[in-house]
């Protein structure tokens, strides 16, 4: 099954629409609990981060019968330097995207933490491409 | 404990989802940071926070978090409400601080995650 769906920059009222259809589907597929908690986290993560850093993203979720691969893909200003990125406490967040609670630098990390696949790419001044996996069997 | 129980304890007022006041809550977590809400992995926690917007509902959601109780008379907003209601999560306002709510809950028996 695949499901595409389109996240605008600065948005943060809608911010987490994506992630909350996600989870719906995977509750009405019985994925155990602990799964899609693994999952929607990481996607949420991932959500909130084109909404805070980005102009514009799609993400496209692809679920099979032993995985779901996501894929989020941003235009905007891009990740120079993505094992700093990577580092937890480490944000360029701006004040706005801290109010929202968001910002402190985790988010990354935890979709590292939450997920068994995980690979970003990203062209400065361009966009970001973050993907990534999580079995659905243990 | 029952979130009901939690309620009276902090002078709460319930916002909605009054059907699942008898649901039971285990752990507390206070943060104004819900990307540390996020790496949370316990079950039956409810989230205290001072921030009343629609990060802090979807991040319950995320988090399958059963009941929020914003602190010190945070107004929570109509698409806040429908939010938790479309996901059943119990929203509650407190005039406490976030320090006495967890000084409270704490010395009920709530537990802390860390």
């Amino acid at each position: 099954m695949h499901f595409e769906y389109r996240v605008q920059g600065g948005d943060f009222v809608r911010a987490g629409q994506a992630s909350s259809q996600v989870k719906k589907i995977l509750k009405q597929l019985n994925v155990a609990s602990q799964i899609i908690k693994r999952i929607v986290v990481a996607l949420y993560e991932g959500e909130v981060n084109i909404v805070a850093h980005a102009f514009q993203g799609k993400i496209y979720v692809d679920i099979e019968t032993d995985k779901v691969r996501v894929v989020l893909d941003d235009v905007g200003p891009g990740i120079p330097d993505i094992e700093m990125a990577m580092r937890p406490g480490f944000s360029t967040a701006s004040p706005i995207v801290r109010e929202m609670g968001f910002g402190a630098g985790m988010g990354l990390p935890n979709i590292k933490e939450n997920t068994d696949k995980m690979k970003i790419s990203s062209v400065v001044g361009v966009g970001t491409r973050l993907e990534f996996v999580v079995n659905l069997k243990e | 404990m029952k979130i009901a129980e939690l309620v009276k304890a902090v002078e709460g007022n319930v916002i909605c989802c009054h059907e699942n006041l008898q649901r039971e809550v285990e752990y507390a977590f206070a943060s104004d940071l819900m990307s540390d809400v996020l790496t949370v992995q316990v079950d039956k926690l409810v989230l205290l926070t001072g921030l009343a917007n629609m990060q802090a509902v979807r991040t319950a959601e995320m988090s399958d978090i059963p009941a929020v109780v914003f602190v010190r008379n945070k107004t929570v907003s109509e698409d806040m409400i429908k939010l938790a209601q479309d996901n059943g999560i119990v929203l509650i306002e407190s005039p406490y601080t976030l320090f006495r709510v967890s000084g409270v809950l704490f010395s009920m028996g709530l537990k802390p995650v860390y």
